[in-house]
């Protein structure tokens, strides 16, 4: 008893220096923040630049709350377009990794090929895709399924064999079958590797569904950055580009949680 | 008293009507790697018994074969010629039946499961095998009650070696083969763990192989010491050590344990 009186206010204080460190740690950044912002609009200012030409930060919040509803309408197209992409693009590369660590033969076939589809400049496939599937959804889920596809596929592969000879020998000596190996070792130690590449693509699929929306599409934030370019407004241009950033993050960020979530161990082997 | 009568050399390999009482028998085994031009004998012609319930370290220079021989019993290394038998079957029936266990000198824990999964590993995989120990019971025997629950990344070099005794232990195994499993320790967890290995193997009545790198480690562990002379790989002696059963770390200062340590290393001086 007198031990966990004793212990509770040291930890109290932990707790209290916890918080008073994660301020301070996070200090540098936002007053980098603040301070480029307002350098921004102190340029803005002072050089008296036009606002079609380049906007302050107050033009920008004026546009968020003027334009709120355009951009919350165009928001959720390119949402689905990007995580569809990027739920497609990762599964293929996935069942893909796995195919090529069971068969050499597939791995020998197929991934040159994967390697040829990822040299494919994605600016250039968007017009091709646009033509065949029209301006629907699809082509856009494509492209950004497309971006993702190929990080994941060599990330995967590497994690998937990413497997020291001595866990092998011991799963040898338990005369754990192949599927055992697969289930029990393979997969989790490709998990870090997973994860790496699918960072990787919670943002680039945001990247691939709007470079789709700007070939082809009359909505979606890469159709409203066309439109705000065309007509010079350019406060919109700005807000859509912040939405458009921020989409990356939210999926960044849900990637980040899942990926605490299921990997507590540590590991140094991913680069 | 001459060195010769503590440390004398054992008896011929026990007979054929003696197989009751023989856990390993190695006949005339040579094991060769790799092809013509780059191959390199590392076994030729290499017979010795192991007797049922003893605890036998292996000695010898560095690329004499050693881990060599121990992969082959354990059926992770094929056999160019000779035969092993491992209480009266084919290794690799005796690795589907769970008559023995491996423990690596690298823990080779699974980083995500933590200690006691680790020690239930061997009872998810390959069939469980047919007799069990209660993993919390065996991490208690190894001295980590309490741990539990720990990551392999939370704990220290000796405590995962324990662990990794432990789930060698869980299946029951009636061998337990050792390659160098202490060897990455520093000397006073080593001469921890070589007591506490003692005490299990005296309350298990497991027969042990034990490969060491250190002479005084194979005299204070061995009831016998199996000298292995490289370029090729073969049976240099097979010592017997006549020190008393119940082995104490005070010991090493006795003039019977120096004797048989100097008698040890003019051995692997003549290898
Ligand atoms: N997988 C392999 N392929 C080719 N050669 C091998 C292989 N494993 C071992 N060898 C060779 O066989 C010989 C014996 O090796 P082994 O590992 O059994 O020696 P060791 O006595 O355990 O040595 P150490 O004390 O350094 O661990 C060495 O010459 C080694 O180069
Ligand atoms: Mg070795």
């Amino acid at each position: 008893m007198a031990d966990v009186a004793h212990r509770s206010p040291a930890l109290t204080q932990t707790a209290a220096f916890g918080f008073a460190d994660r301020f301070r740690d996070k200090m540098p950044a936002t007053l980098a923040v603040v301070g480029l912002v307002a350098g921004w609009q102190f340029i803005v200012w002072a050089f008296s630049v036009p606002t079609y030409m380049a906007p302050g930060p107050l033009d920008v919040l004026a546009s968020f709350r003027d334009d709120g509803r355009t951009l919350w309408s165009n928001f959720w197209p390119t949402f689905f377009e990007s995580v569809l992409g990027f739920i497609f693009g990762n599964l293929v590369a996935i069942l893909l990794a796995i195919w090529f660590v069971h068969s050499r033969t597939a791995e020998k076939a197929f991934y040159p090929i994967a390697v040829f589809i990822n040299t494919i400049p994605i600016i250039a496939v968007a017009p091709i895709l646009v033509l065949i599937f029209g301006s629907g959804y699809l082509p856009k889920v494509i492209i950004a399924a497309l971006i993702c596809f190929f990080p994941t596929l060599v990330n995967m592969v590497r994690g998937l064999k990413a497997v020291t000879p001595a866990t092998l020998d011991l799963m040898r000596v338990l005369s754990a079958s192949k599927s055992e190996v697969f289930w029990k070792v393979r997969i989790q130690s490709s998990l870090p590797f997973l994860f790496a590449a699918l960072k990787i693509a919670s943002t680039t699929c945001v990247i691939g569904a709007i470079v789709a929306e700007w070939i082809g599409s009359n909505y979606g934030l890469g159709a409203l950055i066309i439109e705000a370019t065309y007509n010079f407004r350019s406060p919109l241009l700005y807000a859509t580009v912040f939405t458009a950033a921020l989409l990356a993050v939210l999926l960044f960020t849900l990637v980040s949680i899942a990926e605490t979530r299921l990997i507590r161990w540590k590991t140094s082997d991913v680069h | 008293m001459g060195a010769s009568a503590l440390a004398r050399p054992a008896a011929m390999p026990a007979a054929a009507g003696d197989k009751a009482n023989v856990a390993v028998a190695v006949r005339n085994v040579d094991v060769v790697f790799g092809e013509r031009d780059s191959a390199v004998t590392a076994l030729s012609g290499v017979s010795v018994d192991i007797p049922v319930g003893s605890l036998v370290t292996m000695l010898g220079p560095s690329g004499c074969g050693k881990s060599t021989l121990l992969r082959a019993i354990a059926d992770l290394v094929p056999l160019s010629a000779g035969e092993i038998t491992v209480l009266g079957r084919s290794p690799e029936q005796a690795r589907r039946e769970r008559n023995f266990s491996f423990v690596f000198q690298d823990a080779t824990l699974l980083p995500w499961r933590s200690a006691i999964d680790n020690v239930r590993l061997p009872l998810e995989v390959g069939g469980g095998g047919s007799a069990h120990a209660e993993p919390a019971e065996l991490l208690e025997l190894v001295g980590l009650k309490g741990r539990e629950k720990a990551l392999p990344s939370e704990l220290s070099g000796g405590m995962r070696q324990r662990v990794a005794i432990a789930r060698a232990l869980v299946s029951r195994p009636k061998i337990l083969l050792m390659d160098e499993p202490f060897g990455a320790l520093d000397e006073i967890t080593r001469d921890k763990l070589n007591e506490e290995l003692l005490r299990i193997w005296r309350e298990t009545g497991t027969t042990i192989m034990f490969v060491t790198h250190s002479i005084p480690e194979a005299a204070f562990l061995g009831q016998h010491v199996l000298v292995l002379a490289s370029h090729p790989g073969r049976v240099k002696e097979f010592v017997t050590v006549d020190l008393p059963a119940e082995r104490r770390l005070a010991m090493r200062d006795t003039l019977e344990f120096v004797q048989i340590t100097a008698h040890l290393r003019r051995l692997l001086e003549e290898c």
